[in-house]
């Protein structure tokens, strides 16, 4: 499960980086929202993987060793939500700036 | 500070701007003054509660060592709740965010609030986010108040919209985003090599990480650098930093001026709590790279104001050479140095978001004639006439005032006497040359390299700003007075004022920050004031009878 895991993590941030550098706005948002799709693979797997094992506590404590690590789960909650508002404030962004300067490169003019 | 309704003093200076800003959003967009009104007076309370919460950092408790205020959010203790810690570096921090809050948002009563909607609460939720940065005493929580004011200086950087305000601010916004993310790596790491965000408890924690783990830690606290060192602007790290605040809006730019010093302020805290003297096989760390970073960023800062062509592009390149001297002077590491280093932070600052005022409003005029540009050649001719009569014309009083204004500005940024600017690179030059007081042992390699630099960048800053000032207030080709408002000279002057004072009130002032910076150097009462601090007895937990 750790090499899926981190094979799915590298190939993620890989092609992330790599539309990052295009010089087309909608490349750099796919590539934004890959690398946090990645970066957020990456948080959650900080709590250690684990399989059958509930973040929060039931009624029967049987001692902490029985539950996930619910801190990275939380994290990655937050970390999701405040990515998605930044991708979308982005968004607007990338429109504004189609609408204002009649292209979609990066720099509002194509390369001469 | 102890008891009573004063110990929720401290969460204020976030909940404050949040509930004035959400509520501002109710208000109609066409009664700017009403929310002019309300935000003016919500920054009011803001600099008074942060000098409230300064005094009380300042206070000598019984041991002598340094009061450090705690707030249990949820009160929950320390590692395992979310808390708020303020020392005498956050006070400092929060009444400097205070000091330019409100002169640009009065400056933005002349015109600019009126560029586009919620131009109040978007600076609201600005100076939230700044000061939760400010307050916070752990890792996640600094991403999400860094998020929170990212998210607002987005919309900021924007305001006003135009083709070079998008353009800049979609590079702007890119880059901080992929420096979250960095931000966010970093912290993983941390937690997962750790098991721990607080900051205090890292401290405690970091010293007893094992041998084979290091290597993890260590990636991981050198990711958080880099997403904060793209905020402080360090080189190479700061390629969008002077087109970006050269772009936006004047009274936007000059609440800007802070936000580099939100990275440099993390860096601070950062590297002398989880890697002071303490930290075991850990100390030091990346203290070498801050000094060398800092070093190359004054450099390339220097070469930007001697090259910038316009005034709002020289001004952003002193912002560069403002937050690579500061974090040369962390790197050395030396509590008189930093002292120094907190004292520059500060006077440059306030000199910094003065100047990005002063700009707009001389360069406001001069924006038309690019959209026209048939017209430079058309008046040719008629100046020639014009030409004996000058000698002698009188300087208006409006180019007076901002002239005066001008000086000013480059004095502090400069580093000349009289004014504080010349003080801090004293104490720094002072310090970085009698390492353990006078007399003391022998001045470091980074020390050399850093006496020089901070010469000539001063010298490039006068050089590059009395050029500019020639240019545009002494002898312009075509004198053009700008039309200032009264409302839009006071800020400037309330800048400057504050500049000045810094300077009269020197030797507190300096005390105050030698005394911060010396707290910073020996984090123990820090980080055992955070772990001890009791909870509050609830209705649920009071004893029964």
């Amino acid at each position: 499960m750790e090499l899926v895991l981190a094979l799915g993590i590298g190939v993620l941030v890989g092609s992330g980086v790599w539309l990052l550098l295009r010089p087309r706005t909608y490349q750099v948002i796919i590539g934004l929202s890959l690398i946090s799709y990645a970066v957020n693979l990456f948080i959650f797997s900080m709590g250690r993987l684990r399989v059958d094992a509930p973040p929060i506590l039931g009624p029967a404590g049987s001692g902490p060793a029985a539950y996930a690590d619910p801190v990275p789960q939380a994290l990655v909650l937050t970390a999701i939500v405040i990515g998605f508002a930044t991708t979308a404030l982005f968004l607007v962004v990338l429109l504004a700036s189609r609408g204002l300067a009649d292209t979609d490169h990066v720099d509002g003019q194509e390369r001469r | 500070m102890s008891g009573g309704w004063t110990i929720h003093l401290m969460v204020a200076p976030i909940l404050l701007p949040l509930v004035v800003g959400a509520l501002l959003l109710f208000v109609n967009e066409r009664r700017r003054r009403l929310k002019a009104a309300f935000g003016a007076a919500s920054s009011v309370a803001l600099l008074l509660v942060a000098a409230a919460l300064l005094r009380f950092a300042d206070l000598p408790t019984e041991a002598g060592e340094t009061a450090t205020g705690v707030y249990l959010l949820g009160n929950w203790p320390a590692p395992f709740g979310i808390v708020l810690v303020v020392d005498r570096l956050s006070a400092l921090m929060l009444l400097l965010t205070a000091v330019l809050a409100l002169p640009a948002q009065v400056f933005a009563l002349g015109r600019w609030h009126r560029a586009a909607p919620h131009f109040h609460s978007l600076f609201q939720f600005l100076l939230m986010g700044v000061n939760g940065a400010f307050l916070t005493g752990d890792l996640f929580n600094l991403f999400v108040f860094f998020e929170v004011m990212l998210a607002a200086s987005y919309g900021l950087v924007l305001h006003g919209s135009g083709r070079r305000r998008v353009k800049a601010g979609m590079h702007y916004i890119v880059i901080n985003l992929v420096a979250s993310f960095f931000l966010l790596i970093g912290v993983a790491l941390i937690y997962g090599v750790t098991g721990t965000l607080n900051m205090a408890d890292l401290a405690v924690r970091i010293p007893a990480v094992a041998p084979e783990d290091r290597m993890l830690l260590e990636a991981g606290a050198a990711i958080l650098g880099i997403a904060f060192l793209t905020k402080a602007g360090m080189w190479p790290l700061n390629f969008w930093l002077p087109t970006a605040y050269a772009a936006a809006a004047a009274p936007v730019a000059a609440m800007f001026a802070i936000l580099t010093k939100v990275g440099v302020y993390i860096l601070l805290r950062l590297s002398l709590l989880l890697f002071g003297e303490g930290a075991g096989a850990f100390a030091g760390f990346g203290a070498d790279w801050l000094t060398v970073g800092g070093m190359l960023t004054v450099v390339f800062g220097t070469l930007g104001v001697l090259a910038a062509r316009s005034l709002g592009r020289l001004t952003g390149y002193c912002v560069l050479v403002s937050s690579g001297t500061v974090l040369a002077a962390i790197g050395i590491e030396d509590p008189a140095v930093a002292g120094g280093a907190l004292f520059y932070l500060v006077s440059s600052t306030v000199a910094l978001s003065a100047l990005f005022l002063l700009v707009e409003l001389l360069e406001r005029d001069l924006e038309q004639p690019e959209d026209e540009p048939d017209q430079v050649f058309a008046d040719v001719e008629e100046d020639l006439e014009d030409e004996e009569d000058e000698v002698g014309v009188p300087v208006p009083a409006t180019l007076a005032v901002l002239g005066l204004a001008f000086i000013g500005c480059t004095l502090l940024l400069a580093g000349l006497p009289p004014l504080g600017g010349f003080l801090a690179k004293f104490v720094m030059l002072g310090a970085v040359l009698n390492p353990g007081g006078p007399g003391g042992g022998e001045v470091s390699w980074q020390g050399w390299l850093l006496v020089p630099l901070l010469i000539i960048s001063g010298l490039a800053t006068l050089i590059a700003m009395m050029r500019a000032g020639i240019r545009r207030l002494w002898a312009p080709p075509e004198p053009i007075v700008p039309r200032v408002l009264i409302r839009e000279a006071v800020p400037v002057a309330m800048l400057l004022f504050v500049g000045v004072a810094l300077t009269v009130l020197a030797e507190p002032v300096m005390r105050y920050m030698t005394d911060a910076a010396t707290a910073l150097h020996a984090p123990t009462s820090y980080v055992e004031t955070v772990l001890g601090k009791e909870r509050l007895p609830g209705p649920r937990s009071a004893p029964s009878p």
